[in-house]
């Protein structure tokens, strides 16, 4: 007889099946949600999913699943249950799961600074901007800046970033200047300092560019597509909004680097049906990728009607036919990304959250990112504040002036919106696999719905991720090359 | 292949215990020296009192022997070629028998720190006895105090090291102070370090290049604990590892390749990737054909040339998660075009070897070769010469 033990061996009095045929393994907290009528996916707590079969998952829940089956092996290993043979399934779940919630600990970290509201664009979709020569009325004072400076430095985060929006704020130019300025010499080398200008280009100078070279100042713009679609969404006196865009990214890209210059789009009813050649416009400008964005529910994207102009299913349509575009490009060896998916598959494949304030629960909403308004009010997120200019301040938080650190952010509101649309516990996202892939996104349910939870069914934030979050796992359960080439979106 | 341990003849002989030498080819080191020193010579024998004990290759007449004034003289055969000034030899005068400990030129030294251990894995190539052997760690204090500083890495190895318990965090330590700029690699099954105690008293030491080398066989606790023929080993291997971490002490992960691992293969990258991305190296090992693998060969044994896309996909998983990722103990000709970024020429010099087919391929500089083992006993049929790649 041999010295060694068979498999069989070691795997005694493990699972169902075994010996006396009783169960003997303990389930795991964890969550499923049906994929297609024969799959279901289902998620452990700390975001990882597998997919089975109906009839394997009806007999895991009952505790009837065969040891031997490789759905019980992967069960096994992705932390859906213990049994004699394995507990440490507990131990890294806990280290999982911390340090997915890390960032909670981190506070805020992005501070976005209104600077002004005045623009030299007249976007229909816009939620916020104002065309004045008034400088006085829709200009952040120095003063206000000062206070806003250190209300952000208060934050316990070791990198805070800094972004300048609008309006235009190269229209209040000096502003972000002497803003930093006063950040670097009040934080002292304490903290990594990030600033980013989010700018349409149209009216960047030399000065600013060379500013931006000397003091490391990132820039983000805007661009929704080629030629004729850019102008027809982004219409300025001139009609060149996108001439000035495509010259300035150039010229921004000679002056910083390229890697410092980052574009956005926006999605309108007239972008429908152009995915390809929008992402094909980010190719030739040689970006590393797209962010294929709905727009957000709210100012005058609501009142011109924009908004409602195209459906959660028109949206979902124009975003598949551009990740599969993104894929086949990536077949054909170019490397570029979708950067909405690349942040869902950093939650679905590793166990680092990306940050991205939608995406959070708790809350991104002032733990994520705080706005400092041209007017010196607070605002818990840059959707909070385009709900003001309709009219519903419910997220304004207090004001730089009036308004201590503690007062803003133990704010009543902010802290009810926190704790009542924490994913984890409100009703059909506790039970949703995908709960560990999104967010809590109380403003804009407010918004819609005048609730921090929101009815989910009627919800089209729900809608539309839910979509998101099945069509990526039906991609990569389809194709190998598909889970590998999102497997390195997700790094 | 180069014999390490063997036999020698002795011709004078004035001490019985063993010892530590360092071998050196001058005769005219001080006198005051020469006691840690054995002095070997081809067949001059010029005057070499005071040597510890004087090695001789070739013939020496006894009038040489008497004329040198030498007290311990050995004649050593052809296998020891490989000597070289500055190595290190344990002399056991009592058996006869000289061992090559370490190797100044060797980037593969190894020491061995006992022959116990409890794993018995099916594929053992250091096969581990039940014998009390703990007498092993006092000369391998000693022999760390003989290496020169310079030396860029060492390994230790066993049997189980940790079995020493609190004597082993004194081994690093030790090691720690003799050679602060030498590199250490030991090998260990890392279930000791389920004590965060134990771990603690590792990361302690602050260490300042220090990799603890431990096998995952499996993302299936069942496998891994068949493997190493021990029931309880998945778990405590896992929490040594994630106390390790905690204990900021480096740990590299190894699988070997066989028959009873490849079904999991995929999966156990997949494992690390999602719960032991901290590691700071994955090494995916072919068989080494020693040991108890001579035992379980027809378990074990699959050509690597079957797996080469299993193998593919598990390093992909790996590197696609940013892991630093390794391929030991393969040849070139049996891997897939994808990995050769990973692909390294692992085998230990001493016991390194290539076959004849080998000998018109163009790529055989880049391979690593075989294990002297698997030329003797098991190796692919599928070994073919490659052609240079013309790069574009």
């Amino acid at each position: 007889m041999s010295k060694f033990q068979p498999l069989t061996f070691y795997d005694r009095n493990g699972g169902a099946g075994r010996g006396a045929g009783k169960p003997s393994y303990e389930l795991m907290p964890f969550r499923f949600t049906e994929l297609d009528p024969q799959r279901f996916v289902l998620s452990n707590q700390a975001g990882e999913y597998l997919v089975l079969p109906k009839k394997d998952l009806y007999d895991f829940a009952e505790h009837r699943l065969d040891a031997t089956t490789e759905a019980y092996l992967d069960l096994r290993s992705h932390q859906f249950l213990i049994d004699a043979h394995t507990n440490v399934a507990k131990e890294l779940l806990a280290i999982k799961v911390r340090t997915r919630y890390e960032r909670v600990a981190n506070f805020t970290g992005l501070h976005i600074f209104v600077v002004t509201l005045r623009c030299e664009h007249s976007c229909p979709y816009c939620q916020v901007s104002r065309q004045s020569e008034d400088s006085s009325a829709f200009d952040m004072t120095s003063e206000q800046a000062d206070a806003a400076i250190d209300l952000a430095l208060r934050s316990p985060s070791k990198a805070i970033k800094i972004e300048f929006q609008g309006g235009e704020p190269l229209l209040n130019f000096p502003l972000i200047r002497y803003i930093v300025a006063e950040t670097k010499r009040k934080a002292q080398g304490s903290r990594e300092l990030g600033f980013v200008i989010a700018t349409n280009l149209a009216i960047v100078t030399d000065e600013v560019l060379e500013f931006c070279r000397e003091e490391g100042v990132c820039i983000s713009t805007s661009l929704d597509g080629p030629q004729d679609l850019h102008n027809k969404n982004r219409p300025r006196t001139g009609r060149d909004s996108y001439q000035r865009a495509i010259s300035g990214i150039k010229r921004a890209r000679d002056a910083i680097g390229k890697e410092n210059v980052s574009a956005l789009m926006t999605t309108t009813e007239a972008s429908l049906g152009h995915v390809k050649e929008i992402i094909d416009e980010y190719l030739a400008l040689d970006f590393k990728g797209i962010f294929l964005r709905p727009l957000s529910p709210y100012g005058f994207a609501i009142k011109t009607k924009s908004y409602r102009a195209y459906s959660v299913d028109r949206w979902l349509e124009f975003y598949k036919e551009g990740l599969d575009y993104v894929i086949e490009l990536n077949r054909k060896g170019i490397a570029f990304r979708e950067f909405y998916a690349s942040m869902v598959l950093k939650k679905m494949l590793t166990f680092e959250d990306p940050g991205y304030v939608d995406l959070m629960s708790p809350a991104g909403v002032a733990l994520g990112a705080i706005v400092y308004n041209y007017d010196g009010a607070v605002f818990a997120s840059d959707e909070a504040r385009m709900l003001a200019e309709m009219g519903d301040d419910k997220f304004r938080l207090g004001h730089v002036l009036e308004n201590t650190y503690e007062e803003i952010f133990l704010n009543e509101t902010l802290l009810e919106a926190l704790e009542a649309s924490f994913s984890y516990s409100v009703p059909m996202c506790t039970d949703c696999a995908f709960e560990p892939y999104c967010g809590a996104d109380p403003v804009q349910h407010w918004g819609l719905q005048k609730d921090f939870v929101g009815r989910k069914t009627e919800s089209e934030f729900c809608a539309r991720n839910m979509a998101i979050f099945k069509h990526l796992i039906k991609l990569m359960e389809s194709d190998a090359g598909i889970k590998r080439l999102f497997t390195t979106w997700a790094q | 292949m180069l014999k390490l341990r063997g036999r020698t003849v002795a011709l004078r002989k004035s001490f019985q215990e063993p010892r530590l030498l360092i071998i050196t080819y001058r005769a005219d080191i001080p006198e005051r020296l020469r006691a840690n020193f054995a002095f070997l010579t081809d067949s001059e024998l010029p005057s070499s009192e005071g040597f510890a004990a004087v090695l001789v290759r070739g013939a020496v007449s006894d009038a040489q022997l008497d004329a040198s004034g030498a007290t311990d003289v050995y004649r050593l055969g052809d296998e020891y070629h490989y000597l070289d000034e500055g190595d290190i030899v344990r002399l056991n005068p009592a058996q006869d028998t000289l061992g090559a400990l370490f190797r100044v030129r060797s980037p593969n030294n190894t020491i061995l720190l006992t022959e116990q251990c409890n794993h018995y894995c099916l594929m053992c190539s250091q096969p581990p006895r039940a014998v009390d052997d703990f007498w092993i760690m006092e000369e391998v204090l000693e022999l760390i105090r003989l290496i020169p500083p310079g030396t860029p890495s060492l390994g230790f190895s066993g049997g189980e090291p940790t079995l020493y318990g609190d004597r082993f965090v004194r081994l690093v330590r030790h090691v720690k102070n003799h050679l602060p700029h030498t590199h250490v690699d030991i090998l260990t099954n890392g279930r000791a370090f389920k004590d965060q105690g134990f771990a603690d008293a590792l990361g302690d030491v602050r260490h300042p290049s220090l990799l603890l080398g431990i096998p995952l066989y499996s993302d299936d606790p069942v496998r891994h604990d068949f493997v190493v023929q021990s029931s309880g080993a998945f778990d405590e291997t896992v929490r040594g590892i994630l106390n390790l971490r905690r204990a900021n002490v480096g740990v590299e992960l190894r699988i070997v390749i066989h028959r009873e691992t490849l079904p999991r293969l995929v999966q156990t990258c997949r494992f690390i990737a999602r719960n032991l991305l901290f590691v700071r190296h994955v090494a995916l090992m072919g068989l080494e054909i020693t040991g108890f693998t001579r035992a379980n060969l027809d378990q074990l044994w699959i050509d690597p040339v079957e797996y080469r896309d299993t193998l593919s996909e598990a390093a992909a998983v790996l590197t696609d998660y940013g892991i630093n990722t390794s391929i030991y103990n393969h040849q070139l000709c049996l891997v897939n075009p994808d990995v050769y970024p990973i692909y390294k020429k692992s085998i230990s010099d001493w016991k390194n070897e290539f076959l004849d087919e080998c000998e018109s391929c163009e790529r055989k500089a880049d391979c690593g070769g075989f294990f002297s083992s698997s030329v003797q006993y098991r190796h692919s049929t599928n070994i073919r010469p490659m052609h240079k790649v013309l790069s574009a």
